[in-house]
């Protein structure tokens, strides 16, 4: 049976009730083609506008009537957008339909009651080769059989008075691939939904030394908890000597019952799972900073001083200047509207009591100078407090997932790369003692190989007696 | 660097290859394709050693990890697959003329890593995502699966520009019969689409293990599924609408204009995790 004609049956026809014609649309390769086409136009959209952002940045970049336009339409986060779900769940629907819809005629092919075959109608094919061979009909009868039985596991014989047609197959089986492909899809749909609606994501910020029992979900605006406490014991930065960050590492314990139970390292591309719960290291930053090296430049004197202190610490000025107390670190400064960077916060109280605010810039070191007062300062190197970025997730659906995916490359290879081959060899006698030999073949796919291998056949069993002469 | 050498003289010699092919096609010449030939292999050799020299100089720098961790190597790498997936359907098909389309096209590749200005081809240390064996898998079969869809590209197009009637003797009707190109075109796409498939399942599970989660709608994870799309929409039409010949050239051409864009235009215009090809 040929494609057309398996395809003829779903012309909807207009003289069939209702549900026949529904049942024929959603089993249509002509709906797959237009779902397919939807899914991979629309999923350009996403592409382009940015992806759950935040309503003040779309406002901005899209301007009122815009924003609320794709607000309407989903398009801040398309991929879960109703409408993306109904197309991939028409897909679902359509590749369960179309292969309940071909699965009895395919299996009867598979799985027939009795393997037959046509002489005529092998000898009409185009893929085809003949030969002469001057040699005893029996003699050349019975190897060409031994020859193709080793190959073959299907050999069907048929004689006739001066001629013998052997039929040989293989791969039969072979057509299941494509329902092997179709299945991973509905699996790859399965995984894909429960991850959706039982799963989640977050991400988790732990200072040092930090815990956490729960993480908060944004999309949902909920609090999950996670059944056990994760703590952050130590984390570490290493760089390259261009400054691009090398590894990050956070040393992670688990703890139970107030017991630790579990202790890991992790880096990025190694997580930690526990309880089937995920945690990646996928992102740092400094937290605080515990202290800094002060430069201290005396305007009357033009002596240089250098003073570490701590955050929340005072000590005493040079040349009887009075008092500074570290304040505070701000890892964002703003600066009349400009973000500046990290900065430290101070506060000098003068020997006659006067009292002032000072910042100090990590980025701008003159910019204390500017002030113009007794002493400049100038924040050195300080001491870091990192904080360590996890990715928590949760995906019960990964199974799934994982299981379509060796279907469907399983199934794509077989679907691909192996046929259900037929081939007849025909042995006739002719005039003169000749023996004229006929190979004629064909395959569900691939026919062009078909091609070559019946040529390799014939250089195979046209030498095979020559060398057992 | 020696690899940065080697890797200028393998352009020079695809460029002489692709000379050959094109000489022996206008001239009918069947001996410049076949010099052609030996030379496209030994430039695929020089292009073996270049990326393995270049590995060794990475370790030697001390940053240590295989060459396809930006838009240089990963151009030279896309040449080498091309040009040894050509290689193998010259020897299997035993046609020399097809390669007229397809060389130039391994040329290009590995002179745009070369020549362009804006393609730095200095080693430098990988950022810490890159860092799995996950990577080279991923790499290996995603740029097979482009080499694929290349090549079948380059064989769309020699049949849309091959006239309909075989009568004559213009240029264009030297190339293979129509049948001969359809299916070479349909061949390399389902080689492409088989590679795809797996490029995109081994990126899938190498997120997942690094990031935990396996699909993200990452513009380049969304370019790659809409690019498997259309030529899953191809083998579609081909099996059950019987669609074949240049239809299915002017799909594939479309499919290859998505590959296109997945490989180059979403690093230029749109934002996301992969840094390069
Ligand atoms: C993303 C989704 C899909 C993928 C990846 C896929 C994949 C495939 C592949 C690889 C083939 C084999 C093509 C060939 O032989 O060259 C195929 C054939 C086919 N597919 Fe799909 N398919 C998908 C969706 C669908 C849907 C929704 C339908 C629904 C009607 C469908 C119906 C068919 C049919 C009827 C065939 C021909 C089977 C045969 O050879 O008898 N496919 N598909």
């Amino acid at each position: 049976m040929t494609q057309t004609e398996l395809n003829k049956k779903h012309d909807i026809k207009t003289n069939e009730p209702l549900f026949k014609q529904a049942w024929d649309f959603f089993a249509s390769v002509k709906l797959a083609i237009i779902v397919l086409i939807l899914i991979a136009a629309t999923s350009i959209i996403g592409t382009i506008i940015p992806q759950n952002a935040t309503d003040s940045f779309y406002f901005h970049k899209y301007g009122e009537f815009l924003y609320k336009l794709f607000l309407i339409l989903d398009f801040y986060d398309m991929y879960q957008a109703w409408w993306f779900l109904l197309l991939l769940l028409l897909l679902g629907i359509n590749i369960v339909a179309c292969s309940i819809d071909r699965l009895n005629k395919t299996w009867k092919i598979i799985f027939p009651n009795k393997i037959s075959f046509n002489i005529d109608r092998f000898k009409k094919l185009k893929t085809q080769k003949s030969f002469v061979q001057k040699n005893d009909y029996d003699k050349i009868v019975s190897e060409y059989k031994l020859y193709l039985s080793k190959r073959f596991k299907t050999i069907i014989e048929k004689k006739s008075e001066n001629s013998t047609a052997i039929y040989v197959e293989k791969g039969r089986w072979a057509r299941f691939g494509v329902y092997i492909v179709h299945l991973s899809i509905i699996l790859l749909l399965i995984g894909g939904l429960i991850g959706v609606v039982f799963g989640f994501k977050s991400s988790l910020n732990l200072n040092e030394g930090q815990s956490a029992n729960s993480v908060f979900i944004s999309k949902q605006k909920v609090e999950k908890k996670l059944g056990f406490t994760i703590k952050c014991n130590t984390f570490a930065v290493k760089f390259y000597d261009t400054g691009a960050p090398e590894e990050f590492k956070s040393n992670i314990s688990i703890i139970e019952n107030n017991k630790e139970v579990f202790k890991k390292d992790i880096i990025v591309n190694d997580p930690l799972r526990y309880k089937k719960i995920n945690f990646f290291q996928s992102s740092y930053g400094v937290s605080s900073a515990d202290g800094v090296t002060l430069e201290i430049t005396s305007k009357e004197s033009k002596m240089i001083y250098h003073q570490k202190v701590n955050i929340k610490q005072t000590f005493t000025l040079p040349e009887n200047g009075g008092e500074f107390t570290l304040m505070r670190y701000v890892p964002q400064f703003d600066f009349k509207g400009h973000n500046i960077g990290e900065a430290f916060l101070g506060s000098v109280k003068k020997a006659d009591g006067k009292e002032f605010m000072v910042v100090l810039p990590k980025r701008f070191p003159t910019f204390d100078k500017m002030r113009k007062g007794d002493f400049a300062f100038i924040a050195g190197d300080h001491t870091k407090k990192y904080y360590t970025g996890l990715q928590v997730t949760y995906d019960p659906g990964v199974l799934y997932v994982y299981l379509g995916f060796i279907f469907m490359i399983v199934g794509c290879y077989i679907t691909f790369f192996i046929s259900h081959q037929t081939i007849m060899v025909e042995i006739t006698k002719s005039k003169n003692d000749e023996l004229s030999i006929c190979i004629c073949g064909k395959a569900n796919r691939n026919n062009q190989s078909m091609k070559m291998k019946i040529e390799k056949l014939a250089g195979q069993l046209s030498g095979l007696v020559i060398k057992n002469l | 660097m020696e690899s940065s050498l080697i890797l200028s003289i393998t352009t020079f010699v695809y460029a002489i290859a692709s000379f050959l092919y094109i000489g022996s096609w206008t001239f009918k010449k069947e001996i410049l394709a076949k010099t052609g030939f030996f030379i496209l292999v030994g430039g695929f050799l020089l292009n073996t050693s270049g990326i393995i020299m270049r590995w060794i100089e990475s370790y030697k720098i001390g940053y240590g990890h295989a060459p396809f961790s930006n838009m240089y190597e990963s151009l030279v790498f896309f040449s080498w697959t091309v040009c040894i997936l050509y290689i193998f359907v010259e020897l299997k098909y035993k046609e020399r003329i097809i390669g007229v389309f397809a060389t130039p096209l391994i040329f290009l590749a590995i002179a745009y890593a070369s020549l362009s200005p804006s393609i730095g081809n200095e080693i430098a240390p990988l950022i810490p995502a890159l860092k799995s064996n996950w990577l080279i898998a991923h790499v290996i079969t995603c740029f097979l699966g482009y080499a694929g869809f290349t090549i079948a590209f380059g064989f769309s197009i020699m049949h849309l520009v091959k006239p309909e009637n075989n009568e004559g003797n213009t240029l264009f009707s030297r190339f293979p019969s129509s049948s001969v190109m359809d299916e070479l075109t349909y061949q390399m796409i389902v080689f492409g689409f088989l590679f795809l498939t797996i490029g995109i399942i081994t990126g899938a599970v190498w997120a997942n293990s690094a990031w935990g989660k396996y699909w993200s709608w990452d513009p380049k994870e969304t370019w790659s599924l809409i690019t498997w799309i259309i030529y899953a929409i191809l083998l579609h039409l081909r099996v059950s609408w019987g669609w074949y010949g240049k239809k299915i050239a002017w799909i594939s051409i479309l499919g290859f204009l998505a590959v296109m864009f997945t490989y180059f235009g979403v690093n230029y215009f749109l934002s996301g995790l992969h840094s390069y090809g």
